[in-house]
């Protein structure tokens, strides 16, 4: 039997420039998608708020902070959940870009972006980059309100030297809710995450009490608090916020956030991921 | 700038004729769990032709459309878009090919513009191309006037149309349509099959039309008759009826499927 020999012809390949067009091209539509849903950014602004106007201040007066590593002084409970807060925004704003990319599965919006001919883990990656900038913003928005609560940096270079620690914060949480985005099946089950993912990470961390306080209470508590890379998110814009480098907590952000991003480019590849074989995805 | 219809591909090393295809499915298999959705699937779209997939809901159409457009990958097969690999070389093979897939993709925020300049965008295009590109398919499409409006504010058959404009944008040399028609009045429907139709004749796009309705297909159409994942027959929609001693191409998936009476009542919108 004679063999069919096929030669392929020779492709065009793309350059630097065209990877840029496509990058600023969802960049873009992401920022769009951040306009028209403005109430979203409301909501994002108001649930860190309502955690700082009334909780803190609620237990400012019962739980006492002692002097712990950034701070050289006792702070207020304020003061300490901040970087909870600002960490919890990046948690929902990832969240919220893993809902909407389920969403977008369901409505056949993704398949817009999944049949580019880009990489496919290009295209992630733009779309985590994307996330994370609107998340940044948002921050900053929450730490403009927050100023007017007595609520700063001991010198404004806070405010900037705490930009690179929420971009790897941001970037590790976007990653895990692409992670999960893969994993979820319907928009229905996306309650789950809710009590699955956000709240224990959130809460088994350090964005409420410091850690020495858990491990009062239950040691094995605490223990699964160090491992939780929240935590580490939590504490690396903490020392960012006081102009320091905590080097455990970004070893383990950037560690974390690699080993999402890896999962989550796998679960996406049509030949390897949770996508395969998938009916109706 | 040219905006003349695209070229096909160069076909040097083209021993089998594979490289003359626009698409070429070859031997592909697909299941879902246990269930097999594409069962030996193979045929090819010549360029500057009309194809249509012909098949009841359930047959393996949008699978077939999800393994073209690489949603997903072939378990057993290989797909070929211009003679490019669609797992080897996605890249290439998906710039080659345009798609409007049978659920609604446009983002309904975004005015029909904004859709394009994004499509535009994910196919790595200039500013300059993306201008001259897009005013010429909004004009092909008869949408131009509604550039500036609000994918949300659009009829469904002129969100078709848009998408038909956007699957187009990137000058692509095969263009899929999965059940295009679906939800559109009669109108809409004929206006739309017209304009892909008017397509292939001024260009040499080659194009795969799915459907489930007979009266979408004319007798010099190229078919490919889908049955729960199988072919039953392929070739021009009126060889396939003298093939099955019939006089169309409806009666013949009739009686190669063995639907008979009410329960082909799906031929007919």
């Amino acid at each position: 039997m004679a063999t069919a020999i096929i030669v392929e012809p020779k492709g065009q390949g793309f350059g630097f420039l065209q990877y840029a067009r496509c990058f600023n091209g969802i960049v873009w539509r992401e920022a769009l998608r951040f306009w028209h849903q403005r109430e979203r950014f409301v909501s994002a602004l108001v649930r860190p708020l309502v955690w700082l106007f009334i909780f803190a201040a609620g237990f400012r007066s019962v739980l006492g902070v002692s002097i712990i590593p950034p701070y050289d002084t006792y702070v207020l409970y304020d003061v300490y959940i901040t970087p909870g807060l600002i960490a919890m925004i990046e948690l929902f704003s990832g969240m919220q870009s893993s809902l909407s990319m389920v969403y977008d599965r369901e409505m056949g919006n993704m398949r817009s972006l999944l049949v580019s001919p880009f990489p496919r883990w290009f295209l992630l990656t733009s779309k985590l980059v994307a996330g994370t900038a609107v998340s940044v913003v948002q921050v900053y928005a929450f730490l403009a309100v927050a100023y007017f609560w007595e609520i700063e940096p001991p010198s404004p270079w806070g405010y900037l030297t705490v930009l690179p620690a929420l971009i790897v914060a941001g970037l590790m949480l976007g990653a895990l809710g692409m992670l999960l985005s893969s994993l979820i099946k319907q928009l229905e089950n996306f309650a789950g995450v809710m009590n699955f993912v956000i709240f224990p990470m959130f809460f088994a961390s350090s964005a409420l009490y410091p850690l020495w306080r858990v491990k009062e209470g239950s040691p094995w508590l605490a223990f699964f608090c160090e491992l939780n890379p929240f935590t580490h998110a939590v504490e690396l814009i903490r020392f960012a916020f006081y102009e320091q480098i905590n080097v455990l907590s970004l070893g383990v952000v950037l560690g974390a956030g690699a080993v999402f991003l890896t999962a989550a480019i796998v679960a996406y590849d049509p030949s390897r991921g949770m996508l395969k074989g998938r009916e109706g995805s | 700038m040219s905006l003349g219809p695209p070229q096909p591909e160069a076909a040097s090393g083209d021993t089998n004729g594979e490289l003359s295809a626009a698409l070429q499915v070859a031997s592909v298999s697909h299941s879902y769990g246990k269930r097999k959705a594409l069962d030996n699937v193979s045929f090819r779209v010549r360029p500057a032709s009309f194809c249509v997939l012909l098949g009841l809901n359930g047959a393996g159409k949008t699978t077939l459309f999800s393994l073209v457009t690489r949603l997903y990958a072939a378990q057993q097969g290989t797909l070929r878009i211009c003679g490019f690999d669609v797992n080897r070389t996605p890249g290439e093979a998906l710039r080659r090919l345009g798609v409007v897939f049978q659920a609604r993709t446009l983002d309904l925020d975004l005015t029909v513009l904004q859709n394009l300049s994004y499509h535009a965008a994910l196919h790595g295009m200039t500013a300059q191309e993306t201008k001259l590109h897009t005013a010429a398919v909004l004009d092909q499409v008869s949408m131009a006037d509604r550039a500036n409006d609000k994918a949300r504010t659009l009829s469904g058959g002129q969100m078709r149309r848009v998408e038909i404009a956007r699957a187009l944008l990137h000058r692509p040399r095969m263009l899929l349509l999965d059940e295009p028609t679906v939800g559109l009045d009669v109108k809409a429907r004929a206006d739309i099959l017209k304009h892909v139709r008017s397509l292939v004749t001024r260009t040499s796009i080659g194009v795969l039309w799915a459907t489930h309705l007979i009266d979408e297909i004319q007798p010099g159409d190229d078919a490919v008759l889908l049955h729960e994942g199988r072919i039953l027959d392929q070739g021009q929609a009126s060889e396939i009826a003298t093939r099955a001693d019939v006089p169309d191409i409806g009666s013949a998936f009739k009686k190669l499927t063995g639907i008979a009476g009410e329960e082909a009542s799906w031929q007919r919108p």
